[in-house]
């Protein structure tokens, strides 16, 4: 006659030890085995910006809030483009109105609530514009923080959004350097660029590439070493931005300028 | 209009995805777990360090405690823009997440305080329901008292000297564990700000600490405000009820809000006002001499914008001031009032200043954010975050800790009815 002391015991350690040979199968499982045994990913989605072609058009802009059905007029964008204005002084002006939406219509330089300032045309040292997206970090701090995994990292490298999970906290927002997340003005979940990922899984170019008229805009795939783009990065002098925050971006930008932020 | 802008003003050049989408909930946040944990502490000093003369306030802290626990998540909740599925933050925890560890984190607190709680009221849970069984007829709401303590003693029936023995051993033990667990929990919440790289303000591994130390200082302070209130309350009731029934005790015995309760209780909450401040100004000494990039920016935020919310109302009038107040000899109830509610503000004001502060600048370290709190709702997200909604969390808590008086007796008088 068993007791039930020994009944529980032996059952413990019954389903103790078949727990040990059902690991194994987690361990060795085979169709993850062949997949690391050829590199996992053939695919590392990248960007490549070149700011002496922007003019600030803002085509790229309008592209993507259509593209991506972020509401036109809402205060939010997944890119935007960058002005800056160098004056002799010393100075730095930058401004982004509306995103850049519709270009840089004025010569004068937004400051939010300080109001417009004017600059005369022989203060400027130097002006140019910097277009600013998602930068698919390698090390992304949203992915970090998600207290509950609705956002993620792709294989192929890049960072999406699950909106259907998303819990709406706001420290993927806080926890991005860039400042490329915000919250969807209609699905209310985090929103931030992926590189319009139902385009380029298609073997299309995101929208913002296809829109920009001067080439200012480039997607590549930096394990391709055939791909123009890999070729510019790998053999051209290009820059990431805030590198010091270790998070990896995957953006490259090339005539970047110290006064970039 | 898309999340945060309503309430944020922009200056020179912010990113324009960039709003203030931490407001004052998230103030509220750190501030209710802040008072959750000081006031265990409270509690422990007596139950686990002896310290004998906190014994009055002790049951009533970590009464208070458990009142203020499920007011901790409260505005986490109200800040979520999906708060209906905040459980998955307990369902599916992202564990590289500071902030997914709030669910564990949270619940076996939760257990401890509750365990505790039984154990030091377990003897009056059994009294109560054996001196009810014994009425032969019950009327209705002492059938459901009596249902109700039965339901409390979990079967534990035993009340004999040597199973009593064995609850103050438990109760000790519970409160020992629980000291590192509420200061987990606290520290935790620093964690949370000091990790986000992106943040120059809150990047400190100093963060946690300070949370901490805030944290006892701000739950000492309303532990004793709340003890200070509820015993004039009593005092006023009893007063009353002396004067239609003279054969009552008088007042004098009534074991009203004794100074030297308070005294001593002070003499904690200055310690650790010290180490707070202590912290504090080695956090921003250590910013101002390193002065990495971020540091212009900052210095305008900390001694130009938010001078006065800083060094005005935080470090004068919430620390400098009830520090002079408390550390006067002769204390009254009258000064420690007045000194515990300063210090409160103080600690809302850090808290205030840590989380609106650290968004008051852009990550492109050229611009500036003003944070305008919305006061009167017109849509359910500025109630939410807004001033109701921050009245709400900050009311909740007295409400629960008055339905807890109800059940367990918080004070040891014994002969008020």
């Amino acid at each position: 006659m068993i007791t039930r002391r020994n009944f529980c015991k032996k059952s413990l350690l019954l389903i103790g030890g078949m727990a040990v040979p059902l690991a194994a199968l987690e361990i060795f499982n085979p169709g993850r085995l062949s997949a690391e045994k050829d590199d996992p990913a053939k695919v590392r989605w990248v960007f490549l910006v070149d700011t002496f072609k922007c003019v600030g058009c803002g085509f790229c802009v309008r592209a993507c809030k259509l593209e991506n059905e972020i509401p036109y007029d809402a205060n939010v964008s997944r890119t935007w483009v960058e002005r800056y204005v160098v004056t002799k002084d010393g100075q730095v002006h930058t401004d982004s109105p509306k995103a850049a939406r519709d270009g840089f219509t004025s010569k004068s330089i937004d400051q939010a609530s300080r109001g417009l300032l004017e600059i005369k045309d022989e203060d400027i040292d130097k002006a140019f514009f910097v277009p600013k997206l998602c930068n698919q970090c390698d090390n992304p701090p949203c992915v970090q923080v998600c207290p509950v995994g609705a956002t993620y990292q792709t294989p192929d490298g890049v960072v999406l959004v699950d909106r259907t999970w998303c819990i709406g906290c706001g420290y993927c927002v806080m926890g991005c350097p860039y400042g490329v997340r915000f919250f969807h003005p209609v699905y209310k979940a985090a929103e931030k660029c992926n590189f319009c990922y139902h385009r380029i899984s298609k073997g299309l170019k995101s929208a913002c590439v296809e829109a920009c008229p001067f080439g200012a805009r480039r997607i590549g795939n930096i394990k391709d070493p055939e791909d123009p783009v890999t070729r510019i990065i790998m053999t051209e002098r290009v820059a990431v931005l805030k590198e010091e925050y270790g998070t990896k971006p995957q953006v490259f930008y090339l005539g970047m300028s110290r006064e970039v932020k | 209009m898309v999340h945060g802008e309503v309430w944020t003003a922009k200056e020179l050049f912010v990113y324009p995805n960039e709003y203030i989408y931490w407001t004052i909930q998230i103030v509220m946040y750190p501030f209710m777990t802040g008072l959750v944990a000081g006031a265990f502490v409270l509690s422990s000093l007596y139950h686990v360090f002896g310290v004998k003369q906190l014994k009055e306030i002790a049951r009533f802290s970590l009464a208070f405690s458990f009142a203020l626990l499920p007011v901790a998540m409260m505005p986490l909740l109200l800040h979520l823009q999906f708060p209906f599925r905040g459980i998955e933050v307990m369902m599916t925890p992202h564990f590289t997440s500071a902030i997914a560890a709030f669910g564990i984190v949270f619940t076996t607190y939760g257990m401890i305080v509750a365990a505790e709680l039984w154990f030091v009221y377990r003897k009056f849970f059994v009294e109560t329901a054996l001196e009810l069984r014994k009425l032969t007829v019950r009327s209705f709401v002492q059938q459901v008292r009596y249902i109700l303590y039965s339901v409390l003693t979990l079967g534990a029936w035993d009340i004999s000297e040597h199973s009593l023995e064995k609850d103050e051993r438990a109760v000790k033990m519970l409160a020992g564990l629980g000291i590192p667990v509420a200061c987990f929990l606290h520290g935790y919440a620093g964690f949370i700000f000091g990790s986000v790289k992106a943040n120059a303000l809150w990047m400190t591994p100093l963060m946690p600490v300070i949370f901490i130390c805030s944290a006892v200082v701000s739950g000492i302070a309303l532990c004793i405000i709340t003890y200070i209130a509820t015993m004039e309350i009593r005092k006023a009731i009893h007063a009353w009820r002396l004067k239609n029934n003279p054969a009552l005790p008088s007042i004098e015995e009534l074991k009203s809000a004794e100074l030297q309760d308070v005294t001593m209780t002070s003499r904690y909450l200055v310690m650790f006002l010290i180490l707070a401040i202590t912290l504090e100004l080695l956090d921003l000494i250590f910013r101002g001499y390193t002065a990495v990039k971020s540091w212009d920016i900052l210095r305008s935020v900390i001694y130009d914008k938010d001078f006065f919310n800083i060094f005005v109302i935080q470090y004068g009038m919430g620390n400098l001031i009830p520090f002079i107040l408390f550390l006067m000899p002769r204390l009254t109830i009258r000064r420690a009032v007045v000194g515990t509610l300063l210090v409160l503000l103080g600690v809302f004001m850090m808290r205030w200043n840590v989380v609106i502060g650290g968004q008051a600048f852009s990550s492109s370290l050229a611009g500036f954010m003003h944070y305008h709190l919305p006061i009167w709702p017109d849509s359910l997200e500025t109630f939410k975050e807004g001033l109701f909604g921050a009245l709400l969390v900050a009311a909740t808590p007295f409400v629960l800790f008055w339905l807890l008086g109800r059940i367990i007796p918080i004070f040891s008088v014994k002969n008020t009815h």
